[in-house]
């Protein structure tokens, strides 16, 4: 029986195992930022503890930092933890990608982007959308205060191997289908929990055929399913995408790096806990409409109605969503308006992702009673769509431009979604209250959230395409 | 965290059932950026009046209770959210030990983390110990080495803990420590994953 790469990965980082403990394992990058890491260093404080491997950590702003004005931090508990940062920064030898750094962006957009994030690697953060990382190849997931500091003294951490689970996609997507509809129709589909226990492998002739940007897309959400980490094995596109990073191996070692990362793709034989296949071909742009990311529907659907229900449960669960976010059973998708437009965070703030909606809107207006917003995902991202002029498309369509952060996607700084207004966003949580109290979110794509943006309601962006394809 | 073989000292009666971490830390403090300091806020809506004064009805207030290590509480202490400003503020009040009938789960993980001893105890054994703490200044004995309590009334209970974490909370070890022991695992691991690359 041949071997996954996540059993291939797991072997590798096994420091001491023994009956009836979870394995030690060696954490190969440890990614930092302000807000779920000064109890950690003020822990190895108190023992007089080190940073074991500065060199394998690093640190950046990103959650509670302002994407207008840069100059003025009005946030008094935002300023020190992002001077907190500073001084442990450099306390503890990490380098750290600060506010006015041409590296600073949101954590999972820069790993990525410097090289920092390889295949083959162990890869943790205090933040749960870690499992961005896994596009790469590598087992990357998040973790909690106690364990930030466990890392950082030890290098390791205490892990009981998740069990794994297949997730085939094959056939060829729709038109104004994107990486971003996939996950969402994966999590409808399967539920909020159908990942719970399991790192799962995406694999297939759909994935195979993305770039490294869609594939980050799904496993940012793969926590969304439940799953603490969602990989991909590492192929041509990938080796492609890290030649050259800052960080990534160079000249011979960087061939060398290839031949090994090649020995980590999964087996044809390999064994898995748990299968799922998806047929491209039944995935349309999706709309989340409730309060948690499996309350999903086509953009051409209508809501669920009460009476459809399985049980008592669901129809609860339903009718408060559907309170929450002031909508309607039976309601069509399209009818919803829009008043707020976010493109940004860990999920879509990529060059792809904001080229892909500069697309839809060049030329066009903001629909009027919408307020929308870019937040790109990295300072770099910010230059490279500058340097496409892209800022422009988006500037003269009535689009606000702003500076990387997570911005509007847990609004930690003033980035705010006011109370029972509807806000299409390609973020990653719609929870309540995510994006201010009383918010209403719904995840999309950043095709369909442009569109939004231009109607003030939800279009189906494939119909959009097609037309203009006639014309 | 400092660890022990037995403990004696004043116990502190807090009975009431349900006792959430909103309680035992309200989420105004959770903006703080130290893992200490947080024993100031511990029960902050119980223990201060609104103008923030001591609230003399609060039993934490009691002349009698004053730097006690052991709190007597009752059932599902500790529910609510995961923080870990939970265990932290009790600690930095100075609590070692919590007697209940019954723990949150998370919230019994996270105080063994922190070097905090929870013990569960029937109920009818907790309902002894609340009265005695209840009506005048009581003291109790925690013998950790040999997992039972006792007090000067001849009253002695056994309690149960997993060894890992007994050996831990008798060193005053943390999980780091316990990892740092492996430290020539580490180094290996580390010395041989370089020579493959």
């Amino acid at each position: 029986m041949g071997k996954s790469i996540i059993d291939k990965i797991w072997e590798k980082h096994v420091v001491h195992r023994e009956e009836g403990k979870p394995d030690l394992m060696y954490i190969d990058l440890h990614l930092v930022h302000e807000v779920t890491s000064p109890q950690a260093f003020s822990g190895l404080r108190m023992k007089n503890r080190k940073v074991r491997r500065p060199d394998k950590t690093f640190a950046t702003v990103d959650h509670n930092i302002p994407t207008d004005n840069r100059k003025v931090i009005n946030d008094p508990v935002a300023l020190n933890q992002m001077t907190t940062l500073e001084k442990n920064c450099l306390e503890f030898g990490i380098p750290l990608a600060g506010l006015d750094s041409p590296e600073q962006g949101i954590v999972h957009v820069i790993g990525p982007e410097l090289g920092l994030t390889q295949p083959g690697m162990t890869i943790v953060c205090g933040d749960s959308h870690t499992s961005t990382h896994g596009a790469f190849g590598s087992i990357a997931f998040g973790i909690g205060t106690s364990e930030v500091e466990h890392v950082m003294a030890t290098q390791t951490l205490w892990q009981s191997k998740p069990k794994t689970l297949k997730l085939e996609i094959n056939g060829e997507l729709k038109k104004g289908v994107t990486a971003k509809d996939v996950i969402l129709y994966i999590i409808a589909k399967n539920g909020i929990g159908f990942g719970t226990g399991h790192i799962i492998e995406y694999c297939g002739d759909a994935i195979a055929k993305m770039s490294m940007e869609e594939r980050m897309t799904i496993c940012n959400m793969s926590i969304e399913g439940g799953a603490r980490a969602g990989l991909v094995s590492p192929d041509g596109t990938t080796f492609a995408y890290l030649q050259g990073r800052k960080y990534a191996p160079k000249g011979a070692e960087f061939a060398q790096a290839v031949e090994n990362w090649k020995e980590l793709v999964s087996d044809p034989d390999a064994a898995y806990d748990k299968t799922i296949q998806i047929d491209a071909a039944d995935i349309a742009p999706m709309v989340s409409w409730g309060t948690n990311p499996s309350m999903t529907s086509k953009v051409n659907e209508q809501l669920p109605k009460l009476e459809e229900c399985k049980n008592e449960l669901e129809q609860k669960s339903l009718s408060r969503a559907l309170d929450y976010m002031g909508l309607q059973e039976g309601q069509k998708i399209e009818d919803i308006q829009i008043q707020h437009v976010f493109i940004g965070s860990c999920t879509n703030s990529r060059l792809e992702d904001l080229k892909q909606a500069a697309e839809i809107i060049r030329g066009k207006k903001v629909h009027p009673q919408v307020r929308a917003l870019v937040v790109p995902g990295s300072q770099q991202v910010k230059k490279q769509a500058e340097a496409e002029g892209l800022d422009l498309i988006f500037k003269q369509a009535g689009f606000e431009w702003r500076e990387s952060g997570c911005s509007m996607c847990l609004s930690m700084n003033n980035d705010i979604v006011p109370s029972g207004e509807h806000c299409a966003s390609t973020s990653n949580r719609n929870f309540e209250g995510r994006q201010g109290s009383g918010a209403r979110t719904h995840l999309v794509s950043p095709l369909m959230a442009a569109a939004a943006a231009l109607y003030g309601h939800f279009v189906d962006v494939g119909a959009l395409l097609s037309a203009e394809t006639v014309q | 965290m400092s660890g022990f073989k037995t403990l004696q000292g004043k116990a502190a009666a807090l009975d009431r059932a349900n006792v959430d971490t909103d309680q035992i830390i309200p989420k105004q403090f959770l903006k703080r950026i130290e893992k200490t300091g947080f024993g100031q806020y511990l029960f902050y809506d119980w223990r201060f009046t609104k103008d923030g004064l001591p609230n003399p009805e609060f039993e934490l207030n009691k002349e009698e209770n004053q730097g006690a290590p052991i709190l007597i509480a009752n059932e599902n202490f500790g529910c609510g959210s995961s923080r870990e400003h939970a265990p932290w503020a009790l600690g930095d009040y100075g609590f070692k030990v919590i007697i209940a009938p019954s723990f949150a789960d998370i919230f019994h993980q996270n105080c063994l983390k922190n070097g905090l001893l929870p013990i569960t105890l029937p109920a009818e054994t907790v309902e002894y110990l609340l009265k005695r703490a209840k009506s005048q200044p009581y003291e109790l004995k925690v013998d950790l080495q040999n997992q039972v309590i006792e007090d000067e009334h001849n009253f002695s209970a056994s309690f149960s803990i997993n060894d890992y974490w007994k050996k831990m909370l008798i060193n005053g070890w943390d999980e780091i420590e316990i990892t740092l022991q492996l430290e020539k695992s580490i180094s290996n691991f580390e010395e041989k994953k370089l020579a493959v690359q």
